[in-house]
C-alpha cells in the first residue's frame, strides 16, 4: 500500500517524526494517478513539474522545524479556484486559457504552509451540475463504479479522494456540490457556514451561495484543512468578521444527549429504499451513541428546489457575464461588437451554462423579477427561519445526502429537472447559509457508498466535526477503499 | 399656446478619493492607459470588491450640504448591461435603498429665489473609456474603472436653461467646498443628463420626456436644454408628438440627435450586490461628517453681506470658490477693509490669476502681503496708481509691497519743497498754458498735475501738487 492510501492525519504525523518525505508522498500519488487516472479522470490538469517543486520547498521547511498542517501534502484544487500563474479553467472552453494573475485566498493559506499541489480538478462548467458531465472538456467516473457519475459539481475533487489520487482536495459548494459528490464516492465533505471561508478567488457561481469546503479520506482530515482556509479577511466583504475556532478541538469528545433532529419533509416518497435504510441505520447508531433522535418539521421544504434554482441562476447570469471575449478567455472574431460577443459565449458556453444563464436572465427582467427574483428572496427567508425554529429544539438535524446512490454517467442528463431533483436534500442548507458535512454511511447491494448529511448551526462546524468523527470512528465505512 | 419646460437633472460626479471605489488602485487622471488597474477594477474572474469608507463618507457629506436624508441601511445593486468598458458586465451602483434621499438646493435666478429639490444620491462605479483607432479596432482603456462616481438626480423643479445651468454652477461650487469632487466638466469628473418635457402653461401634467446625454459644459447644459425645448414646441405646433428617447448633444452643429428609443432602452436587470454587505450608517459617523464640514457658500454670502456690509455682487464672485473666500477673510482678519480687499481681489488679483488660469491657492501674493500694500496707501507712502504697480509686482515676484517700493524708489513725495522746484519748472517751460490757465481754462489744472506726475515718475503726492499748483498760479 502507497503513501497515498494514507489519511493528513497520518501523514502528519510522519512527517513529523522524519518517517517520510514529502516527495516520498508524491511519488507514491503520481504512480497511483499513472495507473488510475485513465479510467477515472478527476483532474483537468496534472501540475507534475509544479508539485516537485513545492515538495522539495516543504522539505526544506520541514528541515527547519516548521511544519504545518498542510506542509508536503498533496492536494488536489477544483478548477474554480484560482491558482497564480495555474490553468484555472471552471471546466469551460470559455476559459480554456486562463492563468489568473492572483491567488485565492485558500490556496495562499495553503501556500502559507508549503503544501503541494497535485493539481486542477474537474467539474461540471462553472459548477452548475451534479455529475460532472457538464465539463466542458471530459467526464470524470465515479471509482467505485466507472459506469457511474462521481455526483457533482466537485466530482473531480471527489474522485481524486476516493480513488487515492490525492490526500485531500477544496471543492465548492453552491446547492451541494461537496456534499453530493462526496456522498457518491464514499469521502467526508464539509460545506462551512456561508462567510466563514473567504471566497476570494473562488470565480463565483452564485455569490450569496458559494462556499469552499474540504474533501477528505475522513472526518479529522476535514478538520484539519478547515484550520487552514478558514477565517475572516477582508478581501472579501461576506467573510465573517468572527475568530476561528480549533477544529479538532472537539473531535473525540463525548456526544451524549445530543439532540438530533430528523426532518419527516427529508424522507420523501420515491426515495431510493436502500438510502433510506443505511440512513435509518445510521440515526440508531447515533442513538445506541448516546443521541437524541426528534422529529421535526422543515416546512418550506418543498419550495427550496424551486428557491435556489430562481436565486442562483439569477445571480450566475450577472456573474458570468463577464466572459465577453474582450479581456481575456476564448474569443471569436465576429462582424461587429454584438456578433463577436454572440459567437464568444455561444461556442464558449456548455448547454447547461446557457440554460441557466437564460434563465436568470428572464428570472430578472423587467415585469417578472417582483414574481420571481423577490418572491424567491421571500421565501428564502422562510426556509432559514424553518432551520433558525428547529435549531430551538435540537443541536444538529441529520439526513440522507442525497435521494439516491450515484446514477449512471448519461442517465440524468437530458433531464435536468432529474438532475436538479439530485441536490433536494443539500440546496435548503445553502439558502440557509448554514454548515453541514457528508459522511459515509454504508453501501447499497451494488457496493456504492451512501451518505449521511449533519447540518449544524451556523458557525458550529467543530460541533458537525464532533459528532461525525463520534459516528465515523465507530463505524467501518471509512476505512473501505474502491477497487480499481 | 405658451409652453413651459419642466427639467431635471442628473449629475455625475467622480469623488477625490485617493483610491477607487472597490480596490486600490490610484484614482489619477492622466495616466497612460491601463496602468491604475487590478484584477479587481478589471473584474477577473473569482475577484470581489471590498468597499471605499472614503467614498461613502464623501457622499454622505454631500448630501448633508444637500439638506438629504441620509439613509441608516443602504445597499448596492447591480446593473446589468453588455459593453466593453464595463469589464464585468454589470455596474456596481445603487438602485433600491440609495445612501442619500429627499434633499434640496437653493439657487437665485433674476433675483428669484428658488428651491430645487434633489430625490436621490447615490454611490457607483464610473466605467472605462473606449478608444475608437482609424484602423477599424477599438481599444479599451481601464483607468477610469472603478473610480467612485456620486450620481445627484434632481426632482423635475427647474422650469429655465438659466435655472438648471444656475442649479449645476451651484452644485459645483458646494462640491467644490466640500473637497469631494474637483467639478471638472471638460476632463469629465463632473457630467450632466438632463431630462426635459413641455407642457402648457398652467397645466399640470407632465409632457413626454427626452433624456439629454453628453452635455460638458455650463455653456452647453443652457445651449442643449434651450435647442430641445425649440424642438419639442415646434414638434407640438406642427401637431405631431414627442418620441420618449435618448438624444444626444452636439456641440458642433449645438443640436440634439437622437441616440435610442425608448424600445431600444436597457432593461437593466437591477438586483441586490450579493458580493458586498448592506452599508449601515451609524449616528456617530455622520455626526463626525458633520463636525467636519466646512461652511457652506450660503452661509458665507450671508455673513459678508451682514458682517462685511460688501455688496451682494461681490459677496457671490467671492464665496464662488472655498479658497477666494478664505483669501478674503484671511486678508479682513488681518485688518484689510472689507470692501478694500474685494476690490482688489476681484479687480486685480483674479484678472492676474485668470491670465495664467491659475486658482488662488497657486497665487504668490499672501493675504497679510495685500493687506500691507492697502496700509502704504492709507498711509500716503504710495499713491494709487503707484499701488497697482506695485501688486502686480508682488504678483509676478513674490516680494512684499515695502520692498518694492524701497527698491524701485516709488515712494511718493510729499515734501513741498520739492513739489514747488517740480512745478516751478513746469510752469516756466510753458507759458501759453498758463496764459490760457488764467484766462479761464481752467480744466488746464491736469495738465500741469500730469507734467508733475511725469518728470516725478509718478512718484508726487497727486493731491498736494493739485493744491499747490493753484497756489503758484495764482502767485505768478
Amino acid at each position: 500500500m502507497g503513501l497515498n492510501n494514507l489519511t493528513l492525519v497520518e501523514l502528519g504525523k510522519m512527517i513529523h517524526k522524519g518517517e517520510v518525505r514529502p516527495h516520498e508522498i508524491l511519488i507514491d500519488v503520481f504512480n497511483r494517478i499513472q495507473e488510475v487516472e485513465g479510467k477515472v479522470k478527476s483532474f483537468i490538469t496534472l501540475t507534475i513539474e509544479k508539485a516537485y517543486e513545492m515538495a522539495k520547498d516543504a522539505e526544506n521547511t520541514i528541515f527547519t522545524g516548521k511544519k504545518n498542517i498542510a506542509t508536503g501534502i498533496p492536494i488536489a484544487i477544483k478548477d474554480n479556484i484560482c491558482t497564480k500563474g495555474i490553468l484555472t479553467t471552471c471546466a469551460s472552453k470559455i476559459l480554456y486559457n486562463f492563468y489568473p494573475p492572483y491567488e485565492s485566498t485558500v490556496t495562499e493559506k495553503l501556500l502559507k504552509e508549503k503544501y503541494v499541489l497535485v493539481g486542477k480538478t474537474n467539474m461540471d462548467e462553472f459548477a452548475m451540475g451534479s455529475s460532472t458531465e457538464n465539463s466542458g472538456f471530459h467526464i470524470t467516473r465515479n471509482p467505485w463504479n466507472l459506469e457511474r457519475v462521481p455526483g457533482g459539481s466537485s466530482g473531480g475533487s471527489a474522485a481524486a479522494v476516493a480513488a487515492d489520487e490525492c490526500i485531500a482536495a477544496l471543492g465548492s459548494d453552491t446547492g451541494g456540490s461537496i456534499r453530493q459528490p462526496a456522498s457518491f464516492c464514499g469521502v467526508v465533505g464539509l460545506k462551512p457556514t456561508y462567510g466563514r471561508v473567504s471566497r476570494f478567488g473562488l470565480v463565483a457561481f452564485a455569490s450569496s451561495l458559494d462556499q469552499i469546503g474540504p474533501l477528505t479520506k475522513c472526518v479529522a482530515d476535514s478538520a484539519l484543512l478547515m484550520n487552514v482556509i478558514a477565517g475572516y479577511t477582508h478581501m472579501d466583504s461576506t467573510s465573517v468578521p468572527i475568530k476561528s475556532p480549533d477544529f479538532t478541538e472537539k473531535l473525540g469528545k463525548e456526544i451524549k444527549n445530543f439532540k438530533i433532529g430528523i426532518p419527516k419533509e427529508y424522507f420523501i416518497k420515491g426515495m431510493d429504499k436502500e438510502v433510506e435504510e443505511r440512513v435509518n441505520e445510521a440515526i440508531k447508531h447515533l442513538e445506541s451513541l448516546g443521541c437524541i433522535p426528534i422529529e421535526i418539521s422543515l416546512p418550506h421544504t418543498e419550495y427550496a428546489v424551486a428557491t435556489y434554482y430562481i436565486i442562483a441562476t439569477s445571480e450566475a447570469s450577472s456573474n458570468l457575464a463577464r466572459y465577453d471575449g474582450v479581456k481575456y478567455g476564448l474569443r471569436v472574431e465576429g462582424k461587429d461588437l454584438l456578433d463577436m460577443y454572440m459567437k464568444t459565449r455561444s461556442k464558449g458556453f456548455g448547454a447547461e451554462v446557457k440554460r441557466r444563464i437564460m434563465l436568470g436572465t428572464y428570472c430578472l427582467s423587467a415585469g417578472y423579477y417582483d414574481a420571481y427574483y423577490k418572491k424567491a428572496q421571500q421565501v428564502r427567508t422562510l426556509i432559514k427561519n424553518d432551520f433558525e425554529k428547529a435549531f430551538k429544539e435540537v443541536d444538529f438535524i441529520v439526513t440522507p445526502t442525497v435521494p439516491s446512490t450515484a446514477f449512471k454517467i448519461g442517465e440524468k442528463i437530458d433531464d435536468p429537472l432529474q438532475m436538479y431533483l439530485s441536490d433536494i436534500f443539500t440546496i435548503s442548507v445553502n439558502l440557509g447559509g448554514l454548515p453541514a458535512i457528508s459522511i459515509p454511511c454504508g453501501f447499497n447491494k451494488d457496493g456504492l457508498p451512501v451518505g449521511l448529511q449533519i447540518i449544524g448551526k451556523p458557525f458550529n462546524e467543530a460541533e458537525i466535526l464532533q459528532l461525525a468523527f463520534a459516528y465515523e470512528q465507530s463505524t467501518p465505512w471509512h476505512t473501505k477503499k474502491p477497487l480499481l | 399656446m405658451q409652453y413651459e419646460a419642466v427639467i431635471g437633472l442628473e449629475v455625475h460626479a467622480q469623488l477625490l478619493t485617493q483610491s477607487k471605489i472597490f480596490c486600490s488602485c490610484s484614482t489619477q487622471f492622466g495616466s497612460e492607459p491601463n496602468t491604475q488597474v487590478c484584477p479587481v477594477c478589471l473584474g477577473m474572474p473569482g475577484v470581489l470588491p471590498v468597499l471605499n469608507k472614503k467614498a461613502v463618507e464623501y457622499t454622505i457629506k454631500t448630501g448633508l450640504a444637500m439638506n438629504c436624508k441620509i439613509a441608516s441601511y443602504s445597499r448596492f445593486a447591480r446593473k446589468n448591461y453588455f459593453y466593453p468598458d464595463l469589464p464585468k458586465g454589470y455596474q456596481i451602483s445603487q438602485y433600491e435603498l440609495p445612501l442619500c434621499e429627499e434633499g434640496y438646493l437653493e439657487i437665485t435666478v433674476n433675483n428669484e429665489r428658488r428651491k430645487i429639490r434633489i430625490k436621490r444620491i447615490h454611490l457607483e462605479e464610473d466605467a472605462g473609456k473606449n478608444i475608437h483607432d482609424p484602423s477599424g479596432y477599438s481599444f479599451v482603456d481601464f483607468n477610469r474603472t472603478g473610480v467612485p462616481l456620486m450620481e445627484i438626480v434632481s426632482e423635475p423643479d427647474i422650469k429655465t436653461p438659466a435655472e438648471a445651468a444656475s442649479y449645476m454652477k451651484k452644485l459645483r461650487t458646494i462640491l467644490r467646498y466640500l473637497g469631494v469632487c474637483d467639478g471638472n466638466l471638460e476632463q469629465g469628473s463632473l457630467r450632466c443628463d438632463a431630462n426635459i418635457s413641455i407642457r402648457p402653461v398652467g397645466s399640470e401634467e407632465f409632457g413626454v420626456k427626452t433624456e439629454i446625454k453628453n452635455i460638458n459644459s455650463f455653456r452647453f447644459v443652457e445651449k442643449a436644454l434651450e435647442y430641445e425645448i425649440k424642438r419639442q414646441i415646434r414638434i407640438l405646433t406642427d401637431g405631431g408628438k414627442i418620441t420618449q428617447e435618448t438624444r444626444l448633444w452636439d456641440s458642433q452643429t449645438g443640436t440634439t440627435q437622437s441616440m435610442r428609443s425608448k424600445e431600444e432602452a436597457h432593461d437593466y436587470r437591477y438586483f441586490p450586490e450579493p458580493d458586498l454587505v448592506p452599508v449601515v450608517v451609524s449616528k456617530d459617523f455622520i455626526e463626525r461628517i458633520k463636525k467636519d464640514m466646512p461652511e457652506l457658500p450660503d452661509k458665507k454670502i450671508e455673513k459678508f453681506i451682514k458682517q462685511y456690509n460688501l455688496p451682494n455682487y461681490d459677496a457671490e464672485i467671492l464665496t464662488e470658490e472655498k479658497s477666494i473666500a478664505e483669501w478674503f477673510e484671511e486678508a479682513v482678519k488681518l485688518g484689510g477693509k472689507p470692501k478694500e480687499v474685494s476690490n482688489w481681489i476681484m479687480v486685480e488679483l483674479l484678472r492676474l490669476l485668470n491670465e495664467e488660469n491659475k486658482d488662488i491657492t497657486q497665487c504668490p501674493v499672501k493675504p497679510s502681503q495685500l493687506v500691507e500694500l492697502i496700509r502704504l496707501i492709507e498711509k500716503g507712502t504710495i499713491n494709487r496708481n503707484t499701488a497697482k504697480e506695485v501688486f502686480e509686482e508682488m504678483y509676478r515676484t513674490g516680494k512684499t509691497a515695502e520692498s518694492i517700493v524701497k527698491e524701485k524708489g516709488l515712494t511718493q513725495i510729499s515734501d513741498d519743497a520739492i513739489l514747488i522746484e517740480a512745478l516751478k519748472e513746469v510752469i516756466s517751460k510753458n507759458p501759453k498754458e498758463v496764459e490760457r490757465f488764467k484766462s479761464g481754462e481752467e480744466k488746464l489744472i491736469g495738465f500741469f498735475v500730469g507734467q508733475v506726475m511725469k518728470n516725478t515718475k509718478g512718484k508726487a503726492n497727486p493731491k498736494l501738487v493739485n493744491e499747490l499748483i493753484l497756489k503758484l498760479l495764482k502767485d505768478t
